[in-house]
């Protein structure tokens, strides 16, 4: 007996073992649910690599494989696996199709001649190989218009991005910085405005624009971003007051006005909060749907990302290769921003929810 | 951000105010000018607006004929099948959907606050992910996977020898497709219950396992209770967020409410009164109606609060 290599229960070399199983088994059945969980994105990935023909088989392969051919005496013969008498699978170009008895080629050695292979040539399998169709991406961007959908989605999304910036910084600042009579009742009815369904105040909203002529234009998208955002003038605020007082108060003594220490003081110190408002909007103004169903629907060539998405799918809906790559370019710029800026942006998130 | 509503957060103070004091006050309210401007301008103003349409049988193409016709609108509420039928689609999806997007997040959380878990961060990041993707990629994406021949679900079910179901096209399931596709928007929810879960004394473990409790307990009477305010927070959204809940159904299936008024929401009868047929007399209406239904709503909710959520900064 080799008692001293034995791992014994209450050694502590089986303890780490133990541990060290248990963070393996764990990590594995986390790596499971995720993949489960993002499943629908490697489903978006390989059919829309796919040709109509691999989709159209309904039990084909998962990946974009097509079967391959082999050109002979000037014509395409699709590759087959034979088996020989032994059981050997052999990869052989079917050049003339009979019902008990059929010709082959072996594509590696034509000049080998022709092979007869008796049996049902349509009970073998067709070689396949990779090949993804990455055509079915530039036939998707043209056909969605996406360089008009991009700067429709960006003109509208930067200049309301420019918009909520800069009234909720404002707004943030009064809140966080100076005594006003009341302050409190208006910060409670500013985190109220929060929990409004925005269907309550849509129909007039649209009334008034309808009336002011701002339908069919960008207006109604950017402008109401001027007055500042409930979520964000919270994140904000948040933020600046967790900024010391002293600071603002030497600049004060100094002599500088509410303005410049806002510039000088506040601002310097928030740019990975204002970094996380700026995505935060932008990923929004991407995502938005019903601003642009309502104001801009009798105008496509105004219409944002979303919208045109919607609008390509109804014609292209039964082919699922083109639905995809078009789901593609829904999200593609979101996801790289996000991945970009995934620190700022999920401490960000944190920071709105968590209760001091 | 919630636990600023309450009415102890105010303070009222008296006396008049020095000069200084009001040259402050001038300041700070031109700096907060622009969201009181915007709240009369958007929201005080249109809620008004709303309910004086709501007396009115407004069409806005026919914009002069207006008439007053008193609390008609309201009469056709209460006798409007569609209403009836919105209701019932609203509540059965709401029945499902409130209880799952209350329970993911604490679920995927716990996942990710385990200690056994390797590479913590990266997998917050790619569980987060999905909730990045806009909506109407992700209406697409799924209802490809969930496509009845060719959708991955239902050929993972032919390997299992199960015949899937018609995810998108029946009247039953449709309701669990739409929670599915609902799952990947819960990034936000699931980072605060993390981030919350994270920030509980570890102490408090210590002390619980020196007296025997195993995970589950801990969980049970630790956690569960410290997160109560991320899930209250969650609670009052997501409730928001489904009284309005119409434009995945409309991206997914049309605005007719396919298949057979399955998915005529609330939102859906409201959006079309409004804006397909201009009724905004009547769209005002259901407006109200379910502002009214919202108020009351959260009234009750957060009535309950004191029984269930747990705010570690006690009363003071």
């Amino acid at each position: 007996m080799n008692n001293k290599n034995m791992v014994t229960k209450s050694s502590p070399l089986y303890g780490e073992m133990k541990k060290f199983l248990g963070k393996i088994t764990y990590t594995l059945i986390a790596t499971v649910i995720l993949l489960v969980f993002l499943s629908p994105l490697a489903y978006m990935a390989t059919t829309s690599l796919k040709s109509r023909d691999m989709i159209a088989q309904a039990d084909g392969p998962i990946l974009p494989m097509a079967p391959v051919t082999f050109e002979y005496k000037e014509r395409e013969h699709p590759v087959l696996k034979v088996p020989d008498e032994s059981g050997n699978i052999a990869e052989l170009a079917v050049v003339k199709k009979g019902r008990e008895e059929s010709i082959f080629v072996d594509p590696q050695n034509p000049e080998a001649g022709e092979i007869v292979w008796t049996g049902r040539w349509r009970t073998l399998e067709p070689v396949r190989e990779f090949a993804p169709q990455w055509d079915n991406f530039s036939y998707a961007w043209t056909q969605l218009n996406m360089p008009r959908l991009l700067r429709n989605t960006l003109i509208i999304a930067f200049v309301s991005m420019v918009g909520t910036i800069i009234s909720s910084t404002m707004v943030a600042y009064g809140f966080s910085r100076f005594r006003i009579p009341g302050k409190d009742l208006l910060f409670l009815i500013l985190i109220a405005t929060i929990m409004l369904p925005a269907f309550v105040t849509i129909v007039p909203t649209y009334v008034l624009f309808a009336s002011i002529g701002w339908t069919g234009t960008f207006l109604p998208l950017i402008v109401p971003h001027f007055f500042g955002n409930a979520y964000n003038v919270f994140l904000l605020r948040q933020f600046f007051m967790s900024i010391p007082k002293a600071l603002d108060e030497a600049a004060m003594i100094d002599g500088a006005g509410p303005m410049r220490r806002l510039i000088y003081i506040i601002l310097p110190q928030s740019v990975p909060v204002l970094v996380a408002v700026g995505i935060f909007h932008f990923i929004w103004a991407w995502n938005d749907f019903f601003g642009p169903l309502l104001y801009l629907s009798t105008k496509p060539e105004l219409q944002p990302i979303a919208i045109g998405i919607q609008r390509f799918n109804a014609q292209f809906s039964a082919r699922p290769h083109l639905v995809q790559a078009s789901a593609f370019w829904g999200m593609f710029l979101p996801l790289i921003l996000f991945f970009l800026a995934q620190k700022v942006f999920m401490k960000g998130i944190v920071f709105t929810g968590v209760d001091k | 951000m919630l636990s600023e509503l309450n009415s102890k957060n105010l303070r009222f103070k008296r006396g008049k105010l020095g000069s200084l004091a009001k040259r402050e006050a001038w300041i700070g309210m031109a700096f907060i000018a622009p969201w009181i401007v915007g709240f009369f301008l958007w929201t005080f103003g249109p809620m008004l607006a709303s309910l004086l349409f709501s007396f009115t049988d407004f069409n806005l193409l026919r914009r002069e004929e207006i008439q007053w016709i008193g609390l008609d609108n309201f009469r056709r509420f209460f006798t409007d099948p569609l209403v009836r039928q919105a209701v019932k689609v609203s509540l059965t999806f709401a029945f499902i959907a409130l209880p799952v997007s209350v329970i993911q997040p604490i679920l995927m959380a716990a996942l990710l606050n385990d200690g056994r878990l390797w590479a913590r961060r990266l997998f917050t990041t790619l569980f987060y992910m999905p909730a990045v993707v806009p909506f109407v990629s992700a209406v697409y994406v799924w209802s490809g996977i969930m496509n009845v021949q060719t959708g991955w679900f239902n050929r993972a079910l032919a390997v299992l020898g199960v015949q899937g179901p018609d995810w998108l096209g029946s009247q039953v399931w449709i309701y669990r497709s739409l929670v599915m596709i609902g799952l990947w928007g819960v990034g936000n929810m699931m980072l605060m219950t993390l981030a919350t879960m994270q920030g509980v004394p570890t102490e408090l473990y210590e002390a619980a396992k020196v007296d025997g409790a195993g995970p589950l307990t801990q969980f049970r009477h630790i956690t569960l209770p410290l997160i109560t305010p991320v899930i209250f927070y969650n609670l009052v959204l997501t409730s928001i967020g489904i009284v309005q809940y119409f434009l995945v159904p409309f991206v997914l299936k049309g605005p007719n409410g396919d298949p057979g008024n399955a998915t005529w929401f609330y939102g859906m009868h409201l959006y079309k009164e409004a804006f397909s047929y201009s009724n905004m007399g009547y769209g005002a209406t259901m407006a109200w109606m379910l502002f009214i239904f919202v108020m009351i709503f959260t009234v009750i909710l957060f009535s309950t609060q004191k029984y269930w959520v747990y705010y570690a900064g006690g009363e003071d």
